[in-house]
């Protein structure tokens, strides 16, 4: 098979890991006033992501140094035409770092309210932009002939993106939901349950009309329906499983469906990688990408370390597999700001 | 201003601000692990209080660290992305390899220490944080690879046709010999960092418990943290002198006009070139003639950069000829190219590197003298010497960048003298084309401010945790999964 396909392949896979871990994490954090409420359910909801959340992140990482490595022209093109969206996302991610790491480490009242906001926000912008940077990959975005990005802002801001943004907003929530279902005890892990049988409905609806848009009126390939149908029988079947109290099977759905629809978005584009509104200035997998002998190196490391990352991931999942709950929170050991 | 400017000021101080944190991630996460193995093999509990003290400095310092590192990794696309485009097929190598073999080994194994200490066994939670160290290391590596191809760029052809660099040796770029002695010199440059933090707080809590009682219970365990911080600062600070004459003397052969760049060395020299101790002029480029050096140390230039005493070291002036005939008088525009970088930056940043990592060396020789005996103690003047070093291998690292990055200016890759001249790009033509000037600055405002507000955060928070001390601890108890009693957990944001 052709390394660039293979390489197109594995970014999609990079992206699907990124979409179904941080798109929990994001959940948890939109969540977080919502099912935490108190304080010390805040930190509840807060701490099923505690060990996982970083390592989660890092899947954002790889995959942008993997279209770097693989496809410089996509990774060029990319970046610099999506600027302001993108900055705004990485500021979101920079203050969300930090705001899960210092919110504790003072134990004042307005301290925390201050960090909490932060982390409920950066988990908003980020959930809705990466889905509005989706759908202006699947649509076409304005390329010259020298494969740069001739639009602005605004452009990338019509309907088709911003119900993109809405489609991963909620599918975040709901995926988030489920999550804290599967992760919390208590009458956090209730009001987790009753959000979620009512946000996977919604993500149903609005990524049903998204997905049929976008297959109907930008879909280069045929054989996308396949994907599409896929996504939407584990989308019906996380709202079912909810609604059954069966939140295991209901997670896995939603992680299929992430696949599903990442298999849409990329087969939507194939064989571009970047469509550009005049087919002509399209970046394709042939014109973007590397040469062999650097794809070859990259197959080598990525089919090596893979499987290696997948497994020390998986184990800190077992390791810390146990359900939260209000009990589980010790009391504030951290300091003060008192004068001394 | 333009762009170009503007762009290059952005990848400036983000990347500064972030190497602000880093070294002492690198150095202070093998640190703790040091002290977290010694708990584990002696049991004795000064080295579990110590390990979560300075652990607990780590983790403030690590957030910051990643937040600023993330920011990085997209930055190449959005402001430099021609340059992305000419380097994308090597440079990209490294960057993916740093993201799969390093980021996730210590994101995913932080996670662990940082939660474990309930939850596992005690040699495999010692386990996680040298894998979490080993991550950190293996991250600088990379990235110094990386970097490093940009000062000497091998392993590579140029392709007309695409008119991109294209990578033809993944070993070579991996063992350029300039990342050889670079990534040491970084390290060495970690641990000197960190033996500074780990040595002078524990000289200020020395002072501050022996004024209090001669006999405190904590000093001991001070005394050891102290010393453990002198012995790193000694042998990390050696290390930083051999690797970055080895560095010199590379950078003699592959990079001369920065060389003398550093020397302010407008002429060259009748014979052996002396070292500037103090030079005045206008540094800045304007008027290269009015430098003259004030204070000099015969031929110890000559030395650094041949290893030769009466070794002949090119001026300014000459290398400027040579590069001129060599890489073109004029660029695309038709303006005449200027080889020399900013003398007034690479001048002063390559004493300031040298100058202030002596600090650390008096410290460490403070440390070892006023602790050779058992007995507690310490004098209070040596708090101060504590508290003002402190930033200062901080300082000296961050120079040590701004020189090697602002020395290889005006090009951002290069050229390698011995390798192709079709590889090498001015710094000009590597900036986006299609980012206006409104979006660079909206980006480079909005990282300044953010970065500040965190930054004070930082400092606000790693002030406060190292005043308050080494906490003391409970023997961490691994919790059973079939206990059906909840207990709360040992850590939790």
């Amino acid at each position: 098979m052709d390394l660039a396909l293979v390489w197109f392949i594995l970014i999609a896979v990079l992206w699907t890991g990124y979409l179904v871990l941080e798109g929990f994490d994001f959940g948890v954090g939109m969540l977080m006033p919502i099912i935490g409420r108190s304080n010390k359910g805040r930190r509840v909801v807060l701490n099923t992501i505690g060990p996982v959340w970083d390592g989660n992140e890092v899947w954002l990482l790889t995959a942008g140094g993997a279209t770097f490595a693989a496809f410089p022209e996509w990774y060029a093109t990319m970046f610099s035409g999506f600027y302001l969206p993108l900055l705004i996302i990485l500021l979101a991610l920079i203050v969300r770092a930090v705001a899960i790491e210092y919110r504790g480490k003072i134990n004042d009242e307005s301290w925390r309210a201050r960090w909490d906001w932060v982390i409920i926000g950066s988990a908003w912008v980020p959930s809705i932009l990466w889905g509005v940077a989706f759908a202006n990959l699947v649509r076409g975005v304005n390329l010259d002939a020298d494969h740069q990005y001739a639009g602005n802002f605004f452009d990338l801001l019509h309907p088709f993106a911003l119900l993109g943004g809405l489609v991963t907003l909620t599918l975040f929530l709901s995926h988030g939901s489920i999550f804290l279902s599967l992760k919390t005890d208590g009458e956090i892990r209730e009001r987790a349950e009753a959000f979620a049988r009512k946000a996977s409905l919604v993500a149903v609806a609005v990524a049903a009309v998204w997905a049929l848009w976008a297959q109907l009126a930008y879909s280069r390939n045929a054989w996308t329906w396949g994907a599409l149908v896929v996504a939407a029988v584990a989308l019906i079947g996380a709202w079912v499983s909810s609604l059954q109290g069966r939140f295991g099977w209901a997670f896995a759905s939603n992680a299929v469906a992430i696949i599903g629809a990442v298999t849409l978005i990329f087969g939507a584009m194939y064989p571009n990688v970047m469509p550009a509104l005049e087919p002509a200035n399209s970046l394709t997998l042939d014109n973007a990408s590397s040469t062999d002998y650097t794809l070859t190196v990259m197959t080598w490391v990525a089919a090596i370390m893979t499987p290696v990352v997948l497994a020390y991931q998986a184990w800190t999942y077992w390791v810390f597999r146990r359900r939260l709950s209000l009990e589980h929170i010790p009391e504030h050991t951290e300091l003060t700001f008192l004068k001394r | 201003m333009e762009a170009l400017e503007l762009a290059r000021w952005q990848f400036g101080v983000t990347t500064v601000y972030h190497f602000i944190l880093v070294p002492l991630t690198i150095g202070l996460s093998v640190l703790v692990a040091i002290l977290q193995t010694a708990w584990v093999r002696t049991g004795k509990e000064k080295y579990l209080r110590l390990t979560k003290f300075y652990g607990k400095l780590l983790l403030i310092n690590f957030a910051l660290g990643i937040a600023t590192g993330i920011v990085q990794e997209f930055q190449f696309g959005m402001n430099w992305s021609e340059y992305s485009r000419f380097v994308g097929d090597v440079f990209g190598a490294p960057l993916a390899m740093e993201a799969l073999l390093a980021f996730f080994l210590e994101s995913t194994f932080l996670g662990l220490w940082i939660f474990g200490w309930d939850r596992l066994p005690k040699r495999l939670h010692l386990a996680t944080v040298w894998l979490f160290s080993i991550g950190t290391v293996l991250s600088a590596y990379f990235i110094i690879a990386a970097n490093s191809w940009m000062q000497h760029p091998v392993g590579a052809e140029y392709n007309p046709e695409t008119g991109r660099a294209e990578m033809t040796d993944i070993i070579a770029v991996l063992t350029n010999n300039t990342t050889l002695v670079a990534f040491p010199h970084v390290i060495a440059t970690a641990f000197l960092v960190a033996g500074t933090f780990v040595g002078g707080i524990a000289v200020y809590w020395m002072v501050r418990r022996s004024r209090e009682d001669r006999q405190h219970a904590d000093l001991p365990m001070y005394r050891t943290a102290a010393r453990f911080g002198a012995w790193v600062m000694m042998i990390s600070g050696v290390a930083v002198i051999v690797t970055g004459d080895v560095q010199a003397k590379l950078m003699f052969e592959q990079q001369p006009i920065k060389m003398a760049a550093a020397e302010a060395l407008v002429e060259t020299p009748d014979g052996p070139a002396p070292f500037s101790l103090l030079s005045i002029g206008n540094l800045a480029g304007d008027d290269p003639g009015s430098v003259s050096h004030v204070i000099e140390i015969p031929g110890l230039t000559s030395y650094l950069a041949t290893g030769d005493w009466n070794g002949e070291v090119l001026g300014l002036n000459e290398l400027q000829e040579i590069y001129a005939e060599r890489y073109g008088a004029v660029d695309a525009n038709g303006d005449e190219i200027e080889y020399r970088p900013n003398l007034l930056v690479t001048y002063w940043s390559f004493r300031l590197m040298i100058g202030l990592a002596a600090f650390s060396a008096a410290l460490a020789l403070g440390i070892l003298w006023f602790t050779r005996k058992k007995s507690p103690g310490m004098p209070g003047w040596m708090k101060t010497l504590a508290l003002v070093s402190l930033p200062m291998p901080y300082l000296a690292a961050s120079f040590g960048w701004i020189f090697t990055e602002m020395g290889r200016q005006p090009f951002v890759v290069a050229p390698n003298p011995t390798g192709s001249d079709q590889i090498m790009l001015m710094t000009m033509f590597g900036v986006s084309s299609s980012v206006s000037m409104g979006e660079v600055l909206t980006s480079f405002v909005l990282f300044t401010v953010v970065y500040a507000v965190l930054g004070v955060f930082w400092f606000r928070l790693i002030q406060r945790y190292a005043v308050e001390g080494a906490p003391q601890v409970a023997e961490p108890a691994v919790q059973s999964d079939d206990d059906d009693t909840a207990k709360p957990m040992s850590f939790a944001y």
